[in-house]
């Protein structure tokens, strides 16, 4: 990480209040960097919250302080667009146990004075929903128009409807699952052993000892990276071309252009993400399994909560694939929950949440339109 | 106006306010979409193919992909005020349990049908010994999806054997667009193109 993340331009939230979590520990104090866009109502019935996915930031429509890029979802939130800013009051958060503001393993700790590490406690995807909470009472938002995210995103929606159904109106989670799979954890332990194979990663101290485990990291990301496309959209996207050169190099240099642009993908993200906090939220997404935390299957979760729900899945993406969205489609339809389903066409993976599909955009519109409709916004 | 319409406005006119409605084979939503303007209703479809599903939802209509042979069973008892079938059970492979499951989960159905009893159809294969195309069977026999038609006739002794109770029907005729109440009789069967059903256990 090459940026000092209590110095970002956003909002923050701290609270001397201790934060009590599913391993049965707490943190001491809690604080929470987000943005937000567009204006809170007089009745403040126009909150919406957009949970970030694993790699990604409380920048959703603004620019990136740290990359310099446009947000991660700019295309689907801002004036006139599906999410829309003229509209609704946009809230995005750094999720508990990231690296970008939010308390997590960098973070001091109070206790200490020293950078958490692993002495952090292992979180999940309910605790990090309960820091979102945490801030939205502070923002005195009593219930949300909506809760919207894709991929952990999503996780975070499920629980935010599982556990406070009382607190949103509607919930839209895409291109996600009510629990990781072995396919999804697999991946994500070959990318902590590529962290923790790292000799600068320390056993998790490298900050104290001042070495950075950027390879190992790097790694971790180029192998996640290779989930979130398909065969087709990388096949489109490189095929077998070469990097700048005629013939391959009989050698190990990045020959193929499909090589280089991982390793690009790689070191870029060094730059932006810690390696510990991929270690712990990698950890929340793999624990993450609605039915056993709440000891209840989906449809016995859900049944008759009046939140609506819109899900939203893509027909190339095998990482959270079209048919573990329709898994918590049936559940909801048979606890007879208000439910819409869209599978959109797309040949990009897992990604294409966040890329140009414009009946996705369309089925965004449509249902955020109705409900709003329905609040009287 | 044309006879789709009558038919939504019929099958409207059957809905009472803010009723929790499931329209199973809901195409791209244009009844759920009057029934939710006019009627003020909880609508939610049920439509087989997605390019459908994802128009309802972009209109603001609530409505999930999925396949009435399969996935009505998912649906709890009674989860419904009333579930409309409007001019699919022919293409459905077991209209007699998805009647059964329609009237477990609404508390009323709507269930309308083209009538394969109508004169211009009878004309057709009688007379002429082809296999009838009209305004409302505008399939050829190789590619139609209407797998189990059936006369107005077949349906009400379909209902009868089912214990099934017809509380209301409408029938429509295909030149004048008139309709009209009361039990259909022999006449009725040949001079419909069209019937709708309300149906309760």
């Amino acid at each position: 990480m090459t940026f000092e993340q209590n110095k970002l331009p956003c909002s923050y939230f701290t609270e001397k209040k201790s934060l009590l979590l599913e391993n049965g520990t707490s943190i001491d104090e809690l604080t929470v960097a987000y943005e937000s866009y567009g204006k809170l109502n007089k009745n403040k019935t126009n909150a919406i919250i957009v949970c970030h996915a694993l790699s990604g930031d409380q920048f959703v429509a603004s620019k990136n302080p740290i990359t310099e890029k446009d947000g991660w979802w700019d295309r689907m939130v801002g004036s006139g667009k599906p999410i829309d800013t003229d509209k609704y009051f946009i809230i995005c958060a750094n999720v508990l146990g990231g690296c970008i503001g939010s308390t997590g393993p960098t973070s001091i700790n109070p206790n200490t004075n020293e950078a958490y590490g692993l002495s952090f406690p292992v979180i999940t995807i309910s605790d990090m929903v309960n820091a979102q909470l945490r801030l939205i009472n502070n923002l005195g938002i009593e219930k949300l128009l909506s809760v919207i995210g894709g991929s952990m995103g999503g996780m975070q929606v499920l629980e935010w409807a599982a556990s406070y159904p009382e607190k949103l109106f509607s919930a839209i989670p895409i291109a996600t699952s009510s629990r990781h799979t072995a396919q999804n954890i697999a991946f994500h332990e070959l990318g902590r052993q590529a962290i923790m194979a790292d000799p600068e990663w320390n056993g998790g101290n490298y900050i104290k000892l001042g070495t950075s485990p950027t390879k190992g990291l790097s790694i971790a990301r180029m192998t996640a990276h290779v989930t979130y496309l398909s065969e087709t959209s990388l096949t489109k996207k490189f095929g077998r071309r070469l990097q700048d050169k005629e013939e391959v190099s009989f050698g190990f240099d990045a020959d193929f252009q499909i090589e280089s642009y991982l390793r690009h993908q790689g070191l870029t993200f060094v730059d932006r993400f810690d390696a510990n906090s991929y270690l712990y939220i990698t950890r929340a997404m793999d624990y993450f399994d609605l039915e056993k935390t709440h000891e209840k299957t989906l449809t016995e979760i859900f049944e008759k909560t009046k939140t609506r729900f819109l899900i939203a899945s893509f027909t190339g993406d095998w990482l959270y694939p079209p048919s573990e969205n329709l898994m918590i489609v049936r559940a909801l339809s048979a606890g007879g929950v208000d439910v819409s389903f869209v599978n959109i066409e797309s040949d990009k993976g897992h990604d294409a949440f966040l890329l140009d599909e414009p009946e996705f955009d369309g089925a965004m519109r449509g249902f955020l339109d109705s409900v709003s409709k329905e609040m009287n916004i | 106006m044309n006879n789709k319409r009558i038919d939504l406005e019929l099958i409207t006119s059957l809905i009472d306010k803010k009723m929790r409605v499931l329209d199973v084979g809901c195409g791209n939503g244009e009844l759920l979409q009057s029934l939710k303007t006019k009627n003020d209703v909880i609508g939610q479809g049920l439509e087989l193919k997605q390019e459908r599903v994802n128009q309802c939802v972009a209109k603001g209509l609530s409505a999930i992909q999925g396949d009435a042979d399969k996935d009505l069973s998912l649906y709890p008892d009674q989860s419904f005020d009333c579930v409309i079938l409007s001019q699919t059970i022919q293409a459905t492979s077991d209209p007699k349990l998805i009647l059964k499951e329609l009237i477990r989960i609404g508390k009323k159905a709507i269930v309308s049908i083209p009538n394969f009893g109508f004169w211009k159809v009878r004309l057709s294969l009688g007379i002429n010994g082809r296999m009838p195309r009209t305004k409302k069977l505008i399939y050829n026999w190789y590619d139609t999806p209407n797998i189990h038609l059936c006369t107005i006739l077949d349906f009400i002794n379909l209902c009868n054997e089912l214990n099934i109770q017809i509380e209301k029907t409408i029938t429509l005729s295909s030149d004048n667009n008139k309709s009209y109440n009361g039990l259909p009789n022999k006449l009725s069967n040949l001079f419909s193109e069209e019937a709708i059903f309300l149906i309760k256990s």
